[in-house]
């Protein structure tokens, strides 16, 4: 137990010092907080323009339950930009440059100490915004949720960010190999936004290419499946169990790609 | 006079090396080429949502399915051809102290970024071109447009919206000399860029107050523009309109982007050394 609470405690402490580095840059630190609020706007766009004009997408997905797979995309997205991406850009910094030497000294798991190293704080108003969205959505439906649903939805945003994280971590360990990949941060968002609708909405084999190859399908369509109440517990399960595979795959690749570390200070 | 004459002599050079470049950093030259994957997003959404019935817009003008084929994969091809990332690129140079050299080089900066990028419009036709052949046999191929005059200036279209592009980049780069770190107008330029450009949505698409500001914003002549002389059926008239817009826009934001960079290196202040 003591060692979870050392790992939390080495975290806060990072984050912290992150946020405040953050914040030296001032010009850049307001401009970001006012864009989290453009980007929400542009985010719900097409979903206005498609359902204000009294349209229905295909396959079952109505107003409501369309919402709530942005409000989980906006969680996720959230997490993602506010702590995993800029942890990423980084680490990558630091491989290019030879500073991941200095982290691989010190005393505390290598992995723990990158995935923490940086942070956005503005990125927790999305959060809130996420919640909020989450919350018009049983408005529009008219009937609130049940509370095992809700438990259920919070554990699958949980298994969500899991498997986010696993891909995130898959990524950094090819910076390892490719030294060269200042922009993979980018890719990681670019194919993440595929997540913005339910994965229904694509057909054949891009359905099963975004549910089990790149599963952006298990962070946004099945939580808010879930959190609807519409989620059957296999479905669930099986979610729950891909994050954890997720998990462990990405562990792994991530010792052997240090152990293939030659660092690049001279 | 003599420095223009060396600048011309040194671009032959100048686009040997950002071949070269292009070539060497492959991995980072194809992850920028994939993350243009929003309007594949939006694809799949619209033809999903049109697979049934035609989606109506605001204006009245029905979307079909191979609409919006046509629409995104066309987005793309321009987006392929005409995307760059020199904002980002002068920013972190600025930033990096990495600036200091260029400086010292008897050639404007903007030429050398441009030639480097320029360099590598061939390899992002090697991308583009599957993409156009996928919309030439889609069912999107069914709604392109037939129209000599508009299929002729294409090519000048593209090269206006590459012009304009690179130009705005460049000046949002130049920025970098005043705040440092630029991230946050950069996600700020790519953000008006989806909403404006017709990116994310065709412009009749858009609500009408957002659509009006897309007319007289930049963005929509870095992408829309050409976009639309596939994809529409436009009039004469409006099509010289457009041309026109597009050209001066190019000047403008050319002017911006000189201007912004010689207000900027005033201030160089080489961080890092």
């Amino acid at each position: 137990m003591s060692a979870v609470a050392r790992y939390l405690r080495i975290a806060t402490l990072q984050l912290r010092i992150s946020a405040s580095a953050g914040m030296t840059y001032r010009a850049d630190f307001l401009l970001e907080g006012g864009l989290a609020l453009v980007s929400l706007g542009l985010l719900l766009l097409p979903w206005i323009v498609l359902f204000g004009t009294g349209h229905t997408m295909a396959r079952g997905w109505d107003q409501a339950s369309a919402l709530m797979v942005l409000a989980y995309f906006t969680g996720v997205r959230a997490v993602l930009e506010g702590l995993i991406s800029p942890s990423l850009v980084d680490l990558l910094e630091r491989i290019r440059s030879g500073a991941f030497d200095y982290v691989l000294l010190k005393p505390a798991d290598a992995q723990a100490l990158v995935s923490t190293s940086r942070c956005e704080p503005w990125q927790i108003f999305n959060l809130l915004f996420a919640i909020g969205l989450a919350a018009y959505a049983f408005v529009l439906r008219g009937s609130g949720p049940a509370p095992e649903d809700v438990a259920l939805g919070v554990v699958l945003f949980g298994a969500g960010l899991l498997a986010m994280y696993s891909l995130w971590l898959l990524c950094a360990a090819a910076g390892f190999w490719v030294v060269r990949l200042d922009n993979l941060t980018y890719l990681l968002g670019a194919i993440f936004d595929v997540a913005r609708w339910p994965v229904q909405v694509f057909r054949g084999v891009w359905r099963f290419v975004f549910t089990f190859v790149i599963p952006v399908a298990v962070m946004t369509t099945f939580p808010a499946k879930a959190l609807l109440g519409e989620l059957d517990a296999k479905a669930a399960l099986a979610t729950i169990g891909g994050a954890l595979v997720l998990v462990v795959v990405s562990r792994l690749v991530w010792r052997l790609a240090i152990r293939n570390y030659t660092s690049a200070s001279s | 006079m003599i420095r223009r004459g060396r600048a011309l002599r040194a671009i032959p050079t100048l686009l040997r090396v950002g071949v070269a470049e292009t070539v060497a950093y492959r991995a980072e030259f194809l992850v920028w080429i994939l993350t243009t994957t929003l309007p594949l997003v939006m694809l799949g959404l619209w033809t999903s949502v049109a697979s049934e019935v035609p989606f109506q817009s605001g204006s009245g003008k029905p979307y079909s399915s191979a609409d919006f084929v046509a629409y995104y994969l066309s987005v793309l091809i321009v987006r392929n051809l005409t995307g760059n990332w020199v904002a980002w690129q002068v920013s972190e140079e600025v930033r990096m102290g990495a600036m200091s050299m260029r400086l010292l080089r008897p050639l404007h900066p903007f030429v050398a970024y441009s030639m480097s990028h320029l360099a590598a419009v061939p390899f992002r036709s090697l991308v583009a071109l599957p993409i156009a052949g996928a919309l030439l046999i889609s069912s999107g191929a069914s709604v392109l447009t037939r129209e000599p005059l508009q299929l002729v200036l294409l090519v000048p279209s593209i090269a206006l919206a590459w012009l304009i592009t690179f130009s705005l980049q460049f000046t949002l780069g130049a920025l970098a000399f005043f705040v440092t770190k630029t991230m946050a107008l950069l996600n700020l330029y790519f953000l008006m860029f989806s909403l404006f450009s017709g990116y994310l949505l065709p412009q009749d698409l858009l609500p009408g107050w957002i659509a009006s500001a897309a007319e007289v914003l930049p963005f929509r002549y870095t992408l829309g523009v050409p976009v639309e002389l596939m994809t529409h059926e436009l009039d004469g008239g409006r099509v010289a309109a457009l041309m026109l817009y597009q050209l001066a826009w190019a000047a403008v934001s050319l002017a911006m982007a000189l201007w912004a960079w010689r207000l900027g290196v005033k201030r160089y202040e080489a961080v890092g050394g």
